[in-house]
């Protein structure tokens, strides 16, 4: 699986021609574009028709693309699923996924028409939401259920209206299922993706829960709006002691590796492969923010 | 296609472009209104045009009214008012082959 940094992930409703046009500059490390809820039914088909030309001439650069569809059972989430392969798009996001016969069913319609198009097969990817209870006590059978899926992610509007609940400051009520879901991604080696936070105006609370998300394990988080994405990429941007310490590590494993030394030391504490496995994440995430020169390691 | 009555799509929100599609009898009429008429007028009428002509319509009054709309997005709301028109879903993709 390549590694990729997914910190945020932002919702692109499907229908809005201006915030599609956008998208690129406000800097999450991905744009979703949205055909499901976002999109009332009645204009279906002119969001999968816009996203579909989106994708196929507007330059969005280095951003994943992905594409959320309707449900893939239904004429709507085949319709979507056609044009958005065609069009190129890089990951497929299935909603409300319970088991694993939902990505094997939505694998298997992507392959289809891969085979059709003369693309590659496998190359278009697919990410799987889960928002039920059904779908958390699943996650590792989804996790694991198909070769194209990148990451499984959290939604967690629909998943607190089935247990009952609603979201709370806290977020105790999502505890169970981000524990699920982060232990299954990293069982099968693929992206954790946590939910949306909805008040866009409480900046406080969404760092707190982005907080909250990164100790847990998470990669990222989807955001419903522009200016979410500044204080999670801050949150996940590594401070210069970490930076230097990480930047001292590799620079130890180097120098061990010259000497062909097997026992690798720094500073009297040994350095082992987990150690090295975090320190090389601190500086693929300060490298990604900015804060870490990509030529010659220099910290900005 | 055969258009069977008036397709609209789009609306007058900014970026967008909001396009009717009705039958006439004597070849194809582009009538536009746009924010943006003396800088980008011509080629958004050519792309109208070039997008009226792949469905196969030979007859068809288009209006539209543009809000600074990108030609991806032009392009997208002739071909849904054209679908819409032609009460067609059989959509075809021209993406990658």
């Amino acid at each position: 699986m390549e590694y990729r940094l997914r910190r945020t992930m932002m919702f692109v409703p499907g229908n809005n021609p201006s915030m599609i046009k956008d998208a690129y500059i406000y800097g999450s490390d991905s744009i979703m574009f949205d055909l499901e809820d976002s999109v009332s039914i009645a204009e279906k088909d002119a969001a999968r028709l816009l996203v579909y030309h989106a994708l196929t001439s507007v330059d969005y650069g280095d951003k994943e693309l992905v594409v959320r569809i309707n449900d893939p059972y239904t004429k709507l989430g085949k319709d979507d699923l056609e044009a958005m392969v065609r069009a190129g798009v890089h990951v497929i996001r299935l909603p409300k996924t319970e088991t694993a016969q939902d990505v094997v069913f939505c694998d298997e319609q992507i392959t289809q028409i891969e085979k059709e198009i003369g693309k590659e097969a496998g190359s278009t990817r697919m990410m799987a939401a889960i928002e039920s209870a059904v779908g958390v006590l699943n996650a590792r059978d989804i996790a694991f259920a198909s070769k194209r899926l990148i990451g499984i992610a959290l939604g967690a509007e629909d998943y607190v209206t089935d247990l009952k609940t609603n979201r709370s400051p806290e977020g105790i009520e999502l505890l169970f299922a981000r524990c699920m879901i982060l232990q299954a991604a990293r069982a099968a080696g693929i992206s954790a993706l946590d939910t949306v936070y909805s008040d866009v105006n409480n900046e406080e609370g969404l760092i707190k829960e982005a907080k909250l998300i990164k100790q847990l394990g998470f990669d990222g988080k989807s955001v419903i709006n522009p200016k979410q994405i500044e204080p999670i990429v801050n949150i996940y941007t590594p401070t210069v002691k970490e930076i230097k310490k990480s930047l001292d590590i590799m620079e130890a494993i180097k120098e061990a590796n010259q000497k062909g030394s097997g026992v690798i030391a720094l500073n009297g504490k040994m350095i082992d492969k987990p150690i090295v496995e975090r320190a090389r994440r601190v500086l693929d995430l300060a490298r990604a923010a900015g804060v870490l020169d990509l030529e010659d390691d220099s910290i900005e | 296609m055969e258009i069977k009555h008036i397709g609209t799509a789009g609306t007058m929100g900014s970026s967008d472009i909001l396009v009717t599609i009705e039958k006439i009898s004597n070849g194809i009429d582009i009538s536009l209104n746009s924010s943006v008429e003396k800088q980008f007028g011509n080629q958004i009428r050519s792309v109208i045009a070039e997008c009226i002509k792949n469905s196969g319509i030979e007859n068809a009054k288009v209006t539209a009214v543009d809000k600074g709309a990108l030609d991806c997005v032009i392009r997208a709301r002739v071909e849904t008012a054209v679908y819409r028109a032609c009460d067609s879903q059989d959509y075809v993709w021209r993406g990658i082959k």
